[in-house]
């Protein structure tokens, strides 16, 4: 605690400082490797523009997470009555932070969004695993034009389908339901993970499936028992993006539930956390980096896995 | 192949075909019933009176449509909708060609670089859209306060003589925040898809490239430029679907506001149809969107296998 408060209230100074201290042993290292000699000095000249330019980009995309952090902890004082976004006037407080999981329904939001992601990443791969085997391998042109039927599905906007699904959900009695969201985000989660996990699975050697098949199992068998363990990382990263777009989803949750305690993150945080016209700020934008911090993760560990699907399944296919 | 005529159970489950029907069958069946019949239904709403409160589906023609075409709100809601797409399309397709090629070559920190440039497309789109709220805040805006400090604003300010900007109240200066918002959400999204796009350039052509003494601006331009052509078009395609569908962001930002500067055709038929309770009239401003987005895709996926062929 102590370390945050002295990490939030030098905040700027230690970002700078950490940085031209990494860049400054970067150089070092060079030069201690290949010598200071003028053709090393004038590449690092040449490069340098190269991490200017990432450096800016990085700078903007990092700019309202930087803000996120650094207003969660202030005080409504320092915050409204003297504004000076940038430093601390008056000590860091955790009182908001404790407010939110306290006094707001931040919990159940979390707890609603788990229960729809992982019901829904189970019901996707339910369906998405053999529907996207047998694009890969079992169907010719007829499985051909069924992918791209799926492909088109995936461009019929949500804001179309909302007022009829919406419609549909009343009927069913499943407002305000979870089950609701279970059943709708398929819908899309189905088409991607499909076109995602074909990419893998066309990366599994089919010599593999045959060597089984001649060994006497089935093709149900060969899909489970051989396909299915070695795309076990492709199946991991589908999993993980399956789960993050219903985190995402905005436009049915806001339709399907409007009961406070029902609602899941996304549309709760911003909706639920603010009373008529008073912004809590910092709960807000705590609730919202505590969020975005995970997923990014998530997301930068994947990522090599989900261009190597993409890739795959538009390459070959 | 005895064992198959003796046991026909076993025979169906080596069979290509019947194997492939049986996978694929419940993904598609599931899929038409969820996307296909609540299209036939928006289509139904769209030429129907429907509302929240009345179930019963009455045929009145194309009477939405013409309400919803004569209505000049729609109109300039339809405007919003295409301008926003197109104009941060051109932003979005600069920026994520730059970090493309920037991110498919190797650099020192290269994994934090890309965690934090992923981290707008990573974050749900309503949180981070909360972070920009809190940016572009009428009062407390910190970007106001860079530039109160540097100059551009307060008493004999450059750009106003006021100590803010009014980021989300001004009209052109709103439309620009949603516009930038979106750009800096969807470019990673287009970037990531780039890259798979630079990733798959079989090596050897670049070798051969290096070779024959290419410079980077020249291979650049004539052989990575036109060789991901097809994989660009997707990733137009895809952001501009996304952007299309989407309404999170002037949902959170600015409800549409100021006046109707910002509305987009998902927010005011959400608006119309939910939050109005008028089912039919909503269903059918969704559906003037749908044409342009079939031709476009039509077109689209036309330009990507033209280009793969050759």
């Amino acid at each position: 605690m102590a370390l945050l408060v002295w990490i939030l209230q030098n905040f700027w100074s230690l970002l700078i400082l950490s940085f031209a201290t990494l860049l400054g042993l970067r150089i070092a290292y060079r030069l201690r490797k290949y010598g200071a000699t003028r053709a090393e000095l004038s590449y690092i000249l040449r490069r340098s523009p190269f991490y200017l330019v990432v450096l800016i980009f990085c700078f903007f995309a990092a700019a309202p997470f930087l803000i996120m952090f650094l207003h969660s902890f202030k005080t409504d004082g320092d915050l409204y009555r003297r504004p000076q976004p940038f430093i601390y006037r008056q000590d860091p407080t955790f009182e908001h932070l404790e407010s939110l999981f306290t006094n707001t329904a931040y919990l159940d939001f979390i707890r609603n969004s788990v229960i729809v992601g992982v019901a829904v990443v189970i019901i996707t791969l339910i369906l998405a695993l053999p529907a996207a085997y047998a694009l890969a391998r079992l169907t010719g042109r007829w499985g051909e034009r069924a992918g791209i039927l799926m492909f088109l599905v995936y461009l019929v906007p949500p804001t179309l389908l909302f007022i009829p699904v919406f419609r549909i959900v009343v009927m069913l009695g499943l407002k305000d339901s979870p089950l609701a969201l279970i059943v709708v985000y398929p819908s899309f989660t189905v088409p991607f993970s499909m076109w995602l996990l074909q990419g893998f699975f066309k990366a599994v050697p089919p010599e593999l499936e045959e060597a089984a098949l001649v060994d006497g199992y089935n093709r149900v068998e060969a899909f489970l028992r051989v396909v299915l363990p070695l795309s076990l990382p492709g199946i991991i990263s589908t999993i993980v993006f399956t789960f993050t777009l219903t985190l995402h989803e905005f436009i049915y949750a806001l339709v399907f539930i409007t009961n406070t305690s029902r609602r899941t993150l996304s549309v709760g945080v911003p909706t639920e956390l603010i009373l008529g016209d008073v912004y809590f700020w910092q709960p807000l934008l705590a609730a919202a980096l505590i969020i975005a911090i995970p997923v990014g993760f998530a997301y930068n560990l994947f990522l090599d896995s989900l261009v190597q699907g993409f890739t795959m399944g538009a390459v070959k296919g | 192949m005895t064992s198959a005529v003796l046991n026909p159970r076993r025979y169906l489950m080596d069979d290509r075909r019947f194997v492939g029907v049986l996978f694929l069958a419940p993904a598609l069946l599931y899929i038409l019933l969820l996307v296909g019949l609540p299209f036939l239904l928006a289509i139904a709403f769209g030429f129907s009176d429907v509302t929240v409160g009345n179930t019963e589906l009455n045929f009145i023609g194309f009477d939405n449509f013409a309400a919803v075409w004569g209505n000049d709100i729609f109109r300039q809601v339809f405007g919003n909708t295409v301008m926003f797409t197109l104009v941060s399309q051109v932003f979005i397709l600069i920026f994520a060609n730059i970090l493309a090629i920037i991110f498919t070559q190797e650099f020192t920190g290269k994994w934090f670089a890309r965690f934090i440039f992923i981290l707008p497309w990573a974050t749900p789109v309503s949180l981070a859209a909360i972070g920009w709220l809190w940016m572009l805040d009428t009062k407390y805006s910190p970007i106001d306060y860079l530039l109160l400090q540097t100059g551009f604003l307060g008493p004999n300010g450059v750009l106003s003589n006021s100590r803010n900007l009014y980021w989300l109240a001004n009209p052109l200066l709103s439309q620009i925040s949603v516009i930038f918002v979106q750009v800096w959400r969807m470019t990673p999204l287009a970037t990531v898809i780039l890259m798979a796009g630079l990733s798959s350039i079989p090596t050897d052509i670049l070798d051969q490239a290096e070779v024959d003494g290419s410079r980077f601006m020249r291979t650049l331009l004539q052989i990575k430029l036109p060789l991901i052509l097809p994989i660009m078009v997707i990733a137009l395609l895809f952001s501009m679907i996304t952007m299309f569908g989407d309404m999170t962001v002037v949902y959170v930002l600015t409800r549409g506001g100021p006046v109707d500067y910002t509305r987009i055709i998902g927010l005011y038929s959400f608006q119309i149809g939910i939050e109005g309770g008028n089912l039919a009239q909503g269903a059918a401003m969704a559906l003037f969107a749908f044409p342009l987005l079939l031709a476009l895709a039509l077109l689209m996926l036309r330009v990507a296998s033209r280009a793969e062929v050759r």
